[in-house]
């Protein structure tokens, strides 16, 4: 390569340092390739970290009964059929050996009495599946995740951010990235390239997100000509802190409720009898954000315009050993004591069903060398995801990438990087720099998050997303004009320039899959198409590039063997629907 | 709506000055909030290092009113409005821009550690109760507080010779594992220079997730080094405990 850009060379260079990167690094590894793994923040900070409530496995150590195929049924249900269903399978299938490794690896679950793993309920589990350490698992499998893949020696490219990745012809080459620490430019090559980057939560102003969740992989592998899928299919969580401001999206873990916690309204009632009285606090992620949004909707949300959640009638030990971190958050950020009262709460932008259109098997996209895990992918969860599935699809699906990434590797020759390539990308990230009195993209991404959560939340019209395409477009105009000040070391302002081309990107694939699907569905729900349709339960809606313009097409739910639909089935008469 | 005026830190390693700012103070506010609202609205380029902006990551670490705190766990109306409010980065790593540090000194000590180790044949059966102690290690955000008010580290300068209180946490957590069968005494005798604390237990005041560093792993595996290096009649019921039934062994035995 030209000597003007730093070079790093490796097999299977992975993007993201959360669950999915760090487990498909661990495997490319094992797998004997040299593997580089980049991430925006320090390792061990990705977003993963934040994760509470669980890892859902069908391990049956609490309920003997759980089985893989009660966990597959479960999930098919929760994403109302939407799933790829091969997906759902092997993930259901491979969830307990992973969470056994993990183990093995270093990770102390909370155990049963008799020395096992223990299990706790969650919503839209029909038994307790749900592995966990108090209400900080994702901590866990972070750091055991992370020693794990230092001691067996990657190279990871910390606080480097990737904006480009790069192509040899039809496939992938490599990546161009800058520094954030100095604001330099980097260049990777490599055979394979997995995007291990989230989801795009920060495209609301209210969400349990971390900064870095700007959609990165999807705009990357959008750009590069793959296809994404699923994109109308936002988690909105039931429980997000609402009070006081400053606090407001920090999420409450499901476990709350899988402790036992009630959500009552502002006159003591127990509106969940209303919408789901079988399940109640534990029915799916849709219904109960839905439910507390609507009781805020009619006014009969407490003060700060939530919803309360009581766990106080537990013992005050219990609550303080199954939920610390709640316990001191509450205590700390709101002056609530959860062991003698209520909390409140209310819905927050949480998890990207949709991403990257990958095969179920090996985690490709349509783009040769190109693979996407974890958030970052679509298929497993289709219209709605249950808690506790997103750490296992993290495993799961993260071995599975870094596996086929290495053999992809194996047996691809050595990729040539295009010089017209980078100095273009190089020149987009220094554009901002030249331009004089445009709009800081403070403002920007405050209008985008405005834009968003007005037009494109939990409840979506026609016309809604309509306008909301409009000012989607006079953004992207705004966005060229954006100008950055101070120097390239390490410049916050400069950095979110660059993360708002990420999320306009994948705003829009949003906004345009949640027109097209007139009906309503598992997160997407239409107010002026209020009931699930069967033929749209079919279909997929997915995006790709056509030159500057993005394309919109349907293509069909793939057929589930017979033997897994009775499961479906039977399961639904068993349980609940 | 009441205004509290921050002096924030502005430089490099070349050096640098606090810049003062002022931000208006919403309930409930805290430090890392105001620092968001200086980026917004007057310093787009105020370098800030954080994630989750939710007490779980351990990215947000900085120097408030001379304080080692996370950010986002610091109230503004718990510090006095009448006087600024002075945000400095941690003292101990050197500054790379404002208030970010280069903490990677932390992730060359933490490859020194060798891993978790199962027992051989090991049946994986644990109870909760074994289990408690290593959780409570566990919690550790890596938020490099306790690195930073260590005063072997903060004013002697001792990173050659000394690992610092968050990895005596990582160590603890791996030999009070219940399963796990490496000795790691050599390694806190000699490459982590665990001699050189002498238990003041600055670590433990400062740490967020109020893991009790002095008194349930430093001191602990102080014992152990003393039990393994410095008492003659221990070791030798040792040796002949471990020729009849092997327990943990050193990594290089």
């Amino acid at each position: 390569m030209n000597a003007k850009y730093e070079t790093h060379e490796h097999d299977v260079l992975i993007i993201g340092a959360g669950g999915a990167g760090l487990r498909a690094a661990i495997e490319a590894l094992a797998q004997g390739a040299s593997v580089g793994v980049v991430c925006k923040s320090l390792l061990g900070k990705a977003h993963t970290v934040m994760a509470e409530g669980g890892i859902a496995a069908a391990m049956a150590n609490v309920d003997e009964a759980d089985d893989w195929r009660v966990h597959f049924g479960d999930t098919m249900r929760g994403g109302k059929m939407l799933n790829n269903w091969r997906m759902a399978q092997i993930h259901a299938q491979e969830a307990s050996e992973r969470v056994r490794e993990l183990e093995q690896w270093g990770a102390l679950f909370d155990r049963t009495k008799d020395g096992r793993i223990l299990q706790r309920a969650f919503g839209g589990h029909t038994f307790k599946r749900l592995c966990h350490v108090g209400d900080r698992t994702g901590l866990e499998m972070i750091r055991t995740l992370q020693d794990r893949g230092v001691q067996m020696g990657f190279d990871v490219y910390m606080e480097c951010a990737v904006t480009r990745l790069l192509k040899d012809g039809d496939r992938i080459a490599g990546a161009f990235g800058y520094w954030r620490e100095n604001g330099r430019f980097v260049v990777f090559k490599a055979k394979s390239v997995v995007l291990a980057t989230g989801g795009i939560g920060k495209a609301w102003p209210i969400t349990s997100n971390s900064w870095e969740y700007t959609g990165d992989g999807m705009a990357l592998a959008y750009d590069a000509g793959a296809d994404l899928m699923d994109m109308e299919f936002v988690q909105f969580h039931p429980t997000g802190m609402v009070w006081p401001p400053g606090v407001q999206g920090i999420l409450v873990t499901e476990a709350v409720r899988g402790e036992g916690g009630i959500l009552r309204n502002k006159s003591g009632e127990r509106f969940m009898e209303r919408y789901d009285p079988k399940r109640m606090e534990l029915s799916t992620r849709d219904v109960v954000a839905r439910a507390i949004y609507t009781e805020v909707r009619e006014g009969r949300g407490t003060e700060h315009g939530g919803a309360y959640l009581d766990i106080s009638q537990k013992p005050a030990e219990y609550v303080k050993r199954k939920l610390p971190s709640m316990y001191h958050q509450f205590l700390e950020l709101a002056d609530v004591d959860i062991t003698k009262g209520p909390m409140e709460v209310g819905p927050t932008c949480h998890y990207m069903m949709g991403g990257v259109k990958v095969e179920a098997d090996t985690a490709a996209s349509s783009v040769p060398g190109l693979f996407a895990a974890g958030e970052a992918a679509a298929g497993l969860h289709g219209a709605n995801r249950l808690g506790g599935n997103s750490l296992s699809d993290l495993l799961v699906f993260g071995r599975r990438a870094g596996l086929a990434a290495a053999e992809h590797a194996k047996r691809t020759s050595t990729p040539s990087l295009d010089l017209g390539q980078i100095e273009e990308a190089e020149r987009t990230m220094l554009a901002p720099f030249e331009r004089k009195d445009g709009e800081s993209p403070y403002t920007l991404h405050a209008d985008l998050q405005e834009n968003m959560q007005k037009l494109v939340g939990i409840f979506r019209t026609e016309e809604d997303l309509r306008l909301a395409l409009t000012k989607i477009e006079e953004l992207k105009q705004r966005s060229t004009r954006m100008t950055v000040s101070g120097s390239r070391m390490f410049n916050p302002g400069w950095h979110l320039s660059r993360d708002l081309e990420s999320m306009l990107t994948v705003v829009e694939a949003v906004t345009r899959s949640a027109l097209a699907r007139r009906e309503s569905r598992g997160a997407h729900s239409r107010i002026d198409y209020p009931k699930p349709d069967p033929s749209w339960g079919k279909q997929n809606n997915v995006i790709s590039r056509r030159g500057e313009s993005m394309e919109l097409r349907q293509v069909p739910v793939p057929d589930m063997p017979e033997d897994l639909q009775s499961l479906v089935i039977e399961e639904k008469k068993g349980s609940a629907a | 709506m009441a205004e509290a005026t921050l002096k924030i830190f502005r430089g490099t390693r070349e050096g640098g000055t606090p810049a003062e700012y002022h931000v208006p103070v919403a309930p409930g506010m805290v430090v890392l909030d105001a620092l968001h609202y200086v980026q917004q609205h007057q310093a787009p380029d105020l370098a800030v290092r954080w994630n989750c902006k939710a007490g779980k990551c351990g990215s947000c670490s900085a120097e408030v009113n001379g304080r080692p705190r996370l950010t986002c766990k610091t109230r503004m109306d718990t510090l006095p409005q009448d006087k600024p409010i002075a945000i400095l980065p941690m003292k101990s790593f050197p500054v790379i821009k404002d208030l970010v540090t280069d903490v990677s000194w932390n992730y060359k000590v933490n490859k020194k550690i060798p891993p978790f180790q199962p027992r051989a044949g090991v049946e994986w059966k644990m109870y909760q109760e074994d289990v408690d102690r290593v959780q409570e290690f566990r919690k550790c955000i890596e938020c490099f507080l306790c690195q930073n008010v260590c005063h072997v580290l903060r004013e002697h300068d001792k990173q050659e010779q000394f690992g610092g209180p968050r990895f005596f946490v990582r160590v603890a957590g791996l030999e009070m594992h219940p399963l796990d069968a490496l000795n790691r005494t050599g390694l806190l005798k000699n490459e982590l220079g665990i001699g050189f604390c002498n238990i003041t237990k600055c670590c433990t005041e400062v740490c967020p997730e109020d893991i009790h560093i002095t008194d349930n792993a430093i001191i602990p595996l102080k014992e152990r080094v003393v039990d393994d290096f410095y008492d003659p009649l221990l070791g030798l019921v040792r040796k002949i405990r471990n020729a009849v039934s092997p327990s943990k062994r050193q990594p290089n035995e």
